[in-house]
């Protein structure tokens, strides 16, 4: 389905930036993971949110929903593998499905985690992000899955369903990716499985994963002050583009890339 | 030609004939492949009568995506005269596809 605006993320500067979409009288789709999967989620006292002292991460995620919820913005669970821009729309895929819209606010968070050894030579040779998309090619198969959250779960559990045999490590710390042409070995916390593929199962991709050609500074989304990227419609919020690290900062820069976004909607429709 | 659809009966006799071609390995349950689609049938109209552009359902056709070694969906498969000379894995974007469609017309 069509939107005006899809958000990527749904902690505070996704979340931001949906009800200021809405208060542009524009669609918005926000795609993020369970709330309960959100960094904040486990904070357990946030104090420096002007005017909400001493909320728990958890109150304060629930909160910010129930606003974008009140605001009218539409909400769907899932992980977002890529953007891919065509004319005028880009289009976003998340798992088996994909949505579509005229812009997209970029604050999926900090994609904490650095490449291990292996995973950006063997990325398609071996190595996926996605176990819907790519589980059907190894079928009957060894795999292993990398697991950094509980949705990694379901997808292992996707993937012994199709019949594959299924070694999961549980968040480790170090993973190495060994092989030929193609992956064959992976190594996590010093624990070998040899396989036909490594599913790493984190909770966002780098946005450079998501978006190709995208700038980065430092290893955060490059804006401007309007939270503008290199790519034309796409915009970024929060702690994808560098710290502080903070729920108000998030919120502010959610609220700019919102009614950006809404404006190059706005912009777009009056050029046609 | 429109965009075709390939099987393993027809996949050698399409391409070997074709002077170029590019090969959408793809399935239904990838979405990142859908996201692909309209960029492909969009070449395959724009780029008729000069290059071969087709796709092929990877559950459908286990046995070509074997031969051709797919190990994630999508991936492009670029070939002259049945031969392929380049490969892009992933969701790419569409100019990256022109490029290497236009450098070897």
């Amino acid at each position: 389905m069509a939107h005006d605006v899809i958000v990527i993320g749904g902690g505070p500067a996704g979340l931001s930036a949906a009800v200021n979409v809405r208060a542009r009288g524009r669609s918005v789709l926000v795609v993020s993971n369970p709330l309960e999967e959100n960094p904040l989620w486990r904070a357990e006292k946030v104090d420096n949110y002007l005017g909400l002292p001493g909320m728990s991460g958890a109150e304060l995620l629930k909160t910010l929903r129930a606003h974008a919820e009140q605001a009218g913005a539409e909400f769907r669970e899932g992980r977002v593998l890529n953007a891919v821009a065509m004319e005028t729309d880009w289009f976003v895929s998340i798992g088996s499905d994909m949505e579509n819209a005229k812009a997209v606010v970029l604050a999926g968070g900090v994609a904490r985690a650095k490449k291990f050894p292996g995973e950006a030579e063997y990325l398609g040779k071996g190595v996926s992000y996605c176990a819907t998309c790519d589980g059907m090619l190894y079928r009957k198969k060894p795999v292993a899955v990398v697991g950094y959250s509980d949705s990694a779960k379901k997808e292992a559990e996707f993937l012994t369903s199709i019949g594959c045999t299924v070694t999961y490590f549980d968040r480790p710390k170090t993973c190495e990716i060994i092989g030929g042409a193609k992956a064959e070995r992976v190594v996590c916390d010093g624990q070998a499985a040899d396989v036909a593929c490594v599913f790493l199962l984190r909770p966002a991709l780098a946005p450079t994963d998501m978006f190709p050609g995208i700038e980065v500074e430092n290893g955060y989304v490059k804006v401007d002050r309007a939270m503008a990227t290199s790519l034309p419609g796409v915009f970024a919020a929060g702690d994808c583009t560098g710290g502080p690290l903070q729920v108000s900062k998030a919120a502010g820069e959610g609220l700019v890339a919102g009614q950006s976004a809404a404006k190059y909607v706005a912009d777009l429709a009056r050029k046609k | 030609m429109a965009l075709q659809h390939l099987t393993e009966d027809t996949f050698d006799t399409a391409v070997n004939a074709a002077p170029l071609a590019m090969v959408d390995f793809w399935a239904t349950w990838c979405g990142p492949c859908k996201m692909m689609g309209p960029i492909v049938e969009k070449l395959a109209g724009e780029y008729d009568g000069k290059a071969l552009v087709a796709k092929v359902d990877t559950d459908e056709e286990a046995d070509l995506a074997e031969k051709f070694d797919i190990s994630t969906i999508p991936t492009l498969v670029f070939l002259k005269n049945g031969a392929e000379f380049d490969r892009k894995i992933g969701v790419t974007p569409e100019a990256a596809l022109r490029e290497v469609l236009d450098a070897n017309l």
